[in-house]
């Protein structure tokens, strides 16, 4: 059998796999304890075997490791367990400023990000909305990204499915207004500091900036009790930082990627954000924080079993490297 | 002139933008240039649509490499500039691009949002891969690198604490995700100040030849 066939067989495999998860079955397919550790047993025997053939100077193939990285994302979504998450002071930091604020408070929500970091981004997001329309805080949603905004819907309609009551409760232009994108980078938001008005005249929907009640009286940055932003990368918290915080003396908490997180860890000791969510970990620790467990308490098992196959490797080929060395190949 | 006009530009905006921060009565002046910025990056957006274009009929006209994906690129980009121009599936043509039911979001739901995640996803397989074959602890700074990522691995998911939570709380700083905590409000910080310092630095230099001329790299060649 030629490699063509077998990844067309492989992806057909997958394929039916996902099908037959979602249209076949009766209800979401889960293991049971039992066979969940007899797969953790099956992956460890995988590893040592993996070991042996490193040692011996067989480094595996590349498609062998993608298919145990494959598998590692994939099983613990029908797996049971329990891991224990801790706050990290920076989520909590988050929640507390979110927590002081009075209802009514107008909470500046900018959404930097488009769909490939949404896995990171959007369940953080999807938790504030909730938390946000549950605790009568009025959100004002933009975006620096073009598909920010959309993304910023999708978080709408998460918090709706989550708490269906809150489809009566909130209402678009009172409770929540998306102002949607506007080009320019860091120079939107010096602009917003002049005035909102002259950097989005309407709403996504093209509803004029003053027919809406619950920004008609926003002039500026004044009259903005607390901002959140999700970003990805650029423009995104460093330029809210430098512009909105240090100009406009807004305050200020974000969400990131993981991997733009630790270049935003110099503005939250020095005090010009409040808190930080990074990555995975910190959306799935504010769900923890707010009670709303949705996606990322799932996806961070997930991730946690890719991250222990990385190390796994890694250690692997530490071994394999050192034995080489003290052989003087 | 060809050189000189584009410099004299440079050299005025950037001076302004400068002594707006320092003088109150050039405040107004620095934010009606960065409204220029704007307009001047929506005209960005055609020009990239228009390069994007280009780039890719002369790929097929030439029936260069992969020239067939191109074929794709242009109809992807055809019909979604077709669907935000006229708002198909809109309730009338005043309504949002972007709500729900027009062939704009259906599009951004079902095939920008998935491919975007799918790309971005196929990440952690080529990680995994090229760390198995070329994370190495071949020297100290290597291996300090390598503990690091270890313990950042592991301290920014529940493993960690699963891990180490048994340590007692008087020793709770050899807990993994304490140590990762550690790691990133101390390291990583001093590093990232660092580094923030240097650009600092390098963007004041090079904004100084920009603005005096120094340098014209940005303007391309002669030959252009």
């Amino acid at each position: 059998m030629n490699t063509r066939m077998k990844e067309i067989i492989a992806t057909v495999a997958i394929v039916a796999f996902f099908l037959i998860c979602k249209y076949v079955l009766p209800k979401p397919l889960e293991f049971s304890p039992l066979v969940s550790n007899l797969i953790i047993g099956a992956m460890a025997v995988v590893f040592i075997i993996i070991l042996i053939r490193t040692l011996q100077g067989k480094y595996i193939e590349r498609r062998i490791v993608f298919l145990l990285v494959g598998i590692a994302l994939l099983l613990p979504f029908f797996m049971q367990f329990d891991l224990p998450l801790q706050v990290s002071p920076e989520v909590k930091a988050t929640y507390d400023a979110l927590e002081s604020l009075p209802p009514g408070s107008k909470v500046l929500a900018s959404f930097d990000y488009d769909p490939p970091s949404a896995p990171e981004l959007q369940p953080m997001a999807d938790a504030f909305m909730q938390y946000a329309f549950e605790n009568d805080l009025k959100v004002i949603i933009m975006g620096l990204w073009p598909q920010g905004p959309q993304q910023a819907n999708q978080s709408i309609e998460a918090a709706f499915v989550a708490n269906p009551a809150l489809r009566e409760k909130v209402e678009y232009g009172v409770d929540y207004v998306n102002l949607g994108f506007q080009a320019g980078n860091e120079f939107v938001i010096v602009g917003m500091g002049k005035g909102f008005r002259s950097m989005f005249p309407t709403d996504m929907n093209g509803t004029p900036y003053d027919s809406i009640p619950l920004v008609k009286n926003i002039t500026n940055f004044g009259n903005i009790d607390f901002s959140l932003n999700f970003s990805a990368g650029k423009p995104g918290t460093v330029e809210w930082v430098q512009v909105g915080v240090d100009r406009y003396k807004l305050r200020m908490a974000a969400g990131n990627t993981a991997v733009q997180a630790p270049a935003v860890y110099p503005y939250l000791n020095a005090g010009q954000i409040v808190g930080l969510m990074g990555g995975m970990s910190g959306a799935a620790e504010f769900e923890k924080i707010t009670g709303k467990t949705g996606k990322a308490t799932t996806y961070l098992l997930s991730q946690s079993s890719a991250h222990l196959v990385v190390i796994g490797l890694i250690i692997i080929g530490n071994v394999a490297f050192f034995r080489e060395k003290k052989g003087g190949k | 002139m060809k050189r000189l006009i584009p410099v004299l530009i440079t050299s005025i905006v950037g001076t302004v933008l400068v002594f707006s921060v320092f003088f109150p009565m050039a405040e107004t002046w620095g934010e009606d240039f960065s409204l220029f910025f704007d307009i001047i990056a929506v005209f960005a957006f055609f020009l990239g649509g228009g390069n994007l274009v280009r780039v890719h009929l002369i790929k097929v006209l030439n029936k260069k490499g992969d020239w067939k994906f191109s074929i794709v690129t242009l109809i992807a980009f055809a019909i979604t500039l077709t669907a935000g121009l006229f708002k198909f599936g809109s309730v009338d043509i005043a309504a949002s691009v972007t709500a729900e039911g027009t062939w704009m979001q259906t599009i951004f739901n079902n095939i920008i949002a998935p491919l975007s995640s799918t790309m971005y996803a196929l990440l952690a397989f080529f990680v995994a891969s090229a760390s198995y074959r070329a994370f190495r602890a071949k020297n100290r700074e290597a291996t300090i690198l390598l503990i690091a990522a270890f313990i950042i691995l592991l301290g920014r998911t529940p493993l960690g604490m699963f891990m180490t939570g048994w340590i007692p709380e008087w020793f709770s700083i050899a807990q993994i995700p304490n140590l990762a905590v550690w790691i990133m409000n101390g390291p990583n910080l001093a590093g990232q100040r660092a580094i923030l310092i240097g650009v600092g630095l390098g963007v004041v230099a090079m904004s100084l030849r920009l603005i005096l001329g120094m340098d014209r790299t940005y303007l391309g060649s002669d030959h252009d």
